[in-house]
């Protein structure tokens, strides 16, 4: 009686712990198939290259956002990358003390930081000083979102570079920065790329932050210090609006955004898993 | 050649030190802005600011306790419905699931924290808030509805909803770090429970679990870190509305969602500053919180020399 009980109770609770999988896999399913289902039927390359239309005129389109998207993010690539990368480096091959351990410390704590908390400090570093909502105001507070990662991801993966092979090279009587520079990045080269491909997608996603940066605009970018249209900006104004014109707007919105960011995530985790042989 | 090579080490370790330093002058930088910032909502409502429940732009009074609790509700319902979930996720793939699926499954959890939260939050409103009014709110206010807390009416947009759809977001990280304090335990606790005879469950429970209490503990805070400062699917399905209520049914607001809705309208500098000052709030909460779960996640697997926390 006691052995079937116990049986039994290790049957119900592996059972349970695999329909928590299968439960927590139903919301990822369901976002899936409806921002399929409701975008495709509105995208098509009107949707793709032209501009917003007010409200109440049909056709209309989000091409200014992914400009605008590309913009943004590219600026915050060009702010975040060095700096995440090159603090990696400097993490990896020279952090083993108190100092390199700090930051580290500091990068991890600040991976945790809340987006908006980073786009209120893009606000009164960058609008407040410009006197204006504008893309660098977006790339920044993006970029504030980007340095903790890369940082972390690029540490990382140049710790997994093997101490033999930068020994063979110091050998060889090559100075510490070539070693670095030609052994150890190249060598790591892949988990830094992935690390900062997986940033971008992180930070593509993000609206919140850009709500007071970039701010959002009806028309295509001609200037970086004016406000800015994104795709995440524009999904958010067009799901809150009373419009269901715009409801269908914000599904193909959504689909071409996690299309992006779907095929940026599955790529690179393809692409490494398969150089790891794992 | 030996100065030259000297030099140049000394050139390249200073040139990456000092990016290495930006991360520090950043993060001095956040905590700075965002204090400076909101100076005068600090000076003006003193410790009030956290405690009064008025919040009105047009006559100039603000007290941040309508959005403390809101997010602290938020959050806590997100907890509550995602640390089982996520506890059973992490012992399914990595003590009992099959070993081919492990992977492929953990990643396609992992995947769902890859979608943007504007787009949660779009699937939010027109697919989850209506799911919940329709068939989760119903048999709650039936079967429970005398608590306080399953009362009013429920119009879909709510704290319930705003909780649900932060359980959501948060199962992936707190599932995916216990799993990785769960895959540290060493494999003799299991093996010694094995041979006195424990069935599979009973090894995991008695074996496994509390040797990696203290990690899964961690990863628990890092999922409550992670609630208390998700701003947009949050914002978009809670309703956004000031006042404090006992039921989960009404819709009510958080601290991200009041400077995501009001900030960029915000035009006199004492609302500025009030929401500058839950900001800074936010972000000391948030720090502390992962100072603690990093601490406590760290411990772990650095001493199993696992590399990622």
């Amino acid at each position: 009686m006691k052995w079937n009980r116990r049986k039994l109770i290790d049957r119900i609770m592996s059972n349970m712990s695999a329909a928590c999988v299968v439960i927590a896999i139903i919301p990822l399913v369901s976002i899936l198939y409806t921002v399929t289902i409701n975008g495709i039927s509105a995208i098509n390359l009107d949707f793709l290259t032209q501009l917003p239309k007010p409200v109440g005129e049909p056709g209309g389109g989000l091409g200014n956002a992914i400009q605008g998207t590309f913009i943004v993010v590219g600026i915050a690539c060009l702010i975040g990358l060095p700096i995440g990368i090159l603090s990696g480096v400097y993490l990896s091959e020279y952090g083993e003390n108190r100092f390199g351990r700090f930051i580290s410390f500091v990068a991890d704590v600040l991976t945790g930081t809340p987006s908006i908390v980073a786009g209120m400090f893009a606000y009164t570093f960058i609008v407040l000083y410009f006197k204006s909502f504008s893309a660098i105001a977006g790339g920044v507070a993006l970029s504030v979102l980007m340095i903790p990662i890369v940082t972390r991801t690029t540490e990382e993966s140049l710790k997994l570079v093997p101490g033999s092979i930068k020994e063979a090279s110091l050998a060889l009587g090559i100075p510490k920065w070539k070693t670095t520079l030609y052994i150890v990045i190249s060598t790591g080269k892949s988990g830094i790329i992935t690390g900062a491909l997986l940033a971008i997608a992180r930070i593509s996603g993000e609206t919140a932050p850009l709500l007071f940066t970039s701010f959002g605009n009806m028309f295509w970018a001609k200037r970086l210090d004016k406000p800015i249209s994104t795709m995440p900006e524009q999904i958010y104004t067009y799901a809150i609006a009373p419009y269901p014109d715009w409801h269908a707007k914000a599904w193909a919105g959504a689909l071409v955004l996690i299309i992006l960011i779907l095929v940026l995530n599955i790529g690179v985790r393809f692409v490494t898993r398969r150089k790891y042989g794992m | 050649m030996n100065r030259r090579k000297l030099s140049g080490d000394f050139i390249f370790e200073a040139v990456v030190g000092f990016f290495a330093l930006c991360i520090l002058i950043l993060a001095f930088l956040l905590f700075r802005e965002l204090f400076v910032e909101s100076g005068l909502s600090r000076n003006t409502f003193g410790l009030g600011f956290l405690t009064s429940s008025t919040w009105d732009p047009v006559k100039e009074v603000f007290g941040a306790l309508p959005f403390i609790f809101g997010t602290l509700v938020s959050s806590f319902l997100a907890l509550l419905i995602a640390v089982p979930f996520s506890l059973g996720i992490a012992i399914y793939l990595s003590e009992l699931a099959p070993e081919k699926l492990r992977t492929p499954l953990s990643f396609i959890i992992e995947l769902l924290a890859a979608i943007p939260s504007v787009i949660i939050g779009l699937w939010g409103i027109f697919i989850l808030a209506p799911f919940i009014r329709d068939y989760l709110a119903p048999p709650l206010s039936t079967y429970l509805g005398f608590l306080p807390l399953f009362q009013g009416p429920m119009y879909g947009l709510s704290m319930l909803t705003g909780g649900v759809i932060l359980a959501i977001m948060i199962i992936p990280i707190t599932s995916s770090v216990s799993r990785e304090v769960i895959m540290t335990v060493p494999t003799h606790q299991r093996e010694g429970a094995l041979a006195l005879g424990a069935t599979g469950w009973e090894t995991t429970w008695i074996a496994v679990l509390p040797y990696a209490r203290s990690g899964i503990f961690g990863a628990v805070i890092l999922g409550f870190g992670r609630a208390i400062g998700e701003t947009m699917a949050v914002t978009m399905v809670i309703g956004n509305s000031q006042k404090i209520s006992g039921s989960l049914f009404s819709p009510s607001n958080t601290m991200a969602s009041v400077i995501a809705n009001q900030f960029s309208e915000a035009t006199s500098n004492l609302h500025v500053s009030s929401l500058m000052e839950i900001g800074f709030l936010l972000l000391v909460i948030s720090i502390i919180i992962n100072i603690a779960a990093r601490i406590l996640v760290w411990k772990l697997l650095r001493v199993e020399g696992g590399g990622r926390a």
